[in-house]
């Protein structure tokens, strides 16, 4: 995973970092697989590693597929990210140990989950329970965002088409668009 | 570089002689359609749910289109159908927690759905995993045509 993320910043041919983008999801994804989050690995496997790349392919082939030059090291920036990063990996030393059950977020409503949830909605899979039913405002969010990107594409792109044929058509015809 | 319709039309003649990917790919859309399902039903149980679903069908639906064209495969799901379906999701699952209301719970509760609380939230939880799957896959194909339907001159 670090070598791909690696090579995506230094290359130039885009065609290869979107292959290299849907490569570094499928790592992703076992790694989820390795912290036993089955439902999240398979998310990322098939929208990350599967759908992104596709869209992603059809968008090269409308603009170019080679990044312009590189315009140079800005050190401010380059500070500045450093900074940042450093503080964030700071921040996560305080984080408790990968799989403490004594963890903040597994003391708070999470055991109330596991223990009711099966009882209360007769799911064996607790992610599906609290997707669907504890937590359904945010999953009802959620597809209202998918939709939104959609309706947002088609208002956008969508109709851009028979526009143009039409006045492909009036040029043949002899008139002025 | 040339985009993608012109691609696909060149490509289909070239894909005449294809006959490996054509037929690989014949055999294994209705699979990838059935997984799907499975992912959508057995969700409950399993891994999965309704945006895996949707994603790995809308899947099908975009090998498809690589495979025969553009063309072809929006003769499939015409661009009436794909906004039918892209909204009929989302009312679908605002839809149930509207019924959920006017059986007596608040917004999205399924326990009044039906007599037996599990049941009523077995069912409600098919329902708007059902919506959100019919959604994703729908906006997943209608993103994916639109980008490949377009002109490069533009």
């Amino acid at each position: 995973m670090v070598v791909s993320a690696l090579a995506l910043l230094w290359l130039r041919n885009l065609f290869a970092v979107v292959m290299l983008s849907g490569s570094f999801s499928l790592n992703a994804a076992v790694l989820y697989v390795v912290m036993d989050a089955v439902d999240v690995a398979f998310t990322e496997a098939a929208v990350g590693a599967g759908i992104a790349t596709v869209l992603m392919l059809g968008t090269l082939a409308l603009t170019t597929s080679h990044e312009k030059a590189d315009p140079g090291v800005s050190w401010p920036h380059l500070a500045m990210v450093v900074v940042v990063g450093a503080a964030l990996i700071y921040g996560t030393l305080d984080m408790p140990r990968y799989g403490d059950p004594m963890a903040p977020i597994h003391q708070h409503v999470a055991p109330e989950y596991i223990e009711r949830g099966p009882k209360q909605t007769g799911m064996p899979n607790v992610v599906t329970s609290i997707l669907a039913s504890y937590r359904g405002y945010d999953t009802l969010g959620e597809v209202t965002v998918v939709f939104t990107a959609a309706a947002g594409v088609l208002a956008l792109l969508g109709r851009r088409r028979k526009k143009k044929n039409k006045t492909n058509k009036r040029i043949r015809s002899g008139e002025r668009p | 570089m040339k985009n993608l319709r012109a691609m696909s039309k060149r490509r289909r003649r070239e894909m005449q002689h294809k006959e490996v990917l054509r037929v690989c790919s014949k055999l294994l859309i209705p699979l990838i359609m059935l997984f799907a399902l499975y992912v959508q039903f057995h969700g409950d149980f399993g891994p999965g749910g309704g945006f895996q679903a949707g994603v790995i069908f809308a899947s099908a639906f975009i090998l498809y289109a690589l495979i025969f064209g553009v063309d072809v495969g929006m003769k499939v799901l015409s661009p009436g159908a794909r906004r039918f379906f892209l909204s009929a999701g989302l009312l679908l699952y605002a839809g149930v927690g509207i019924a959920g209301m006017f059986m007596g719970g608040r917004y999205l509760n399924y326990s009044v759905l039906l007599q037996d609380p599990v049941a009523g939230q077995h069912l409600g939880i098919l329902l708007i995993e059902l919506g959100v799957g019919v959604t994703v896959a729908a906006s997943m194909i209608t993103i994916f045509y639109v980008f490949a339907n377009q002109d490069e001159s533009e």
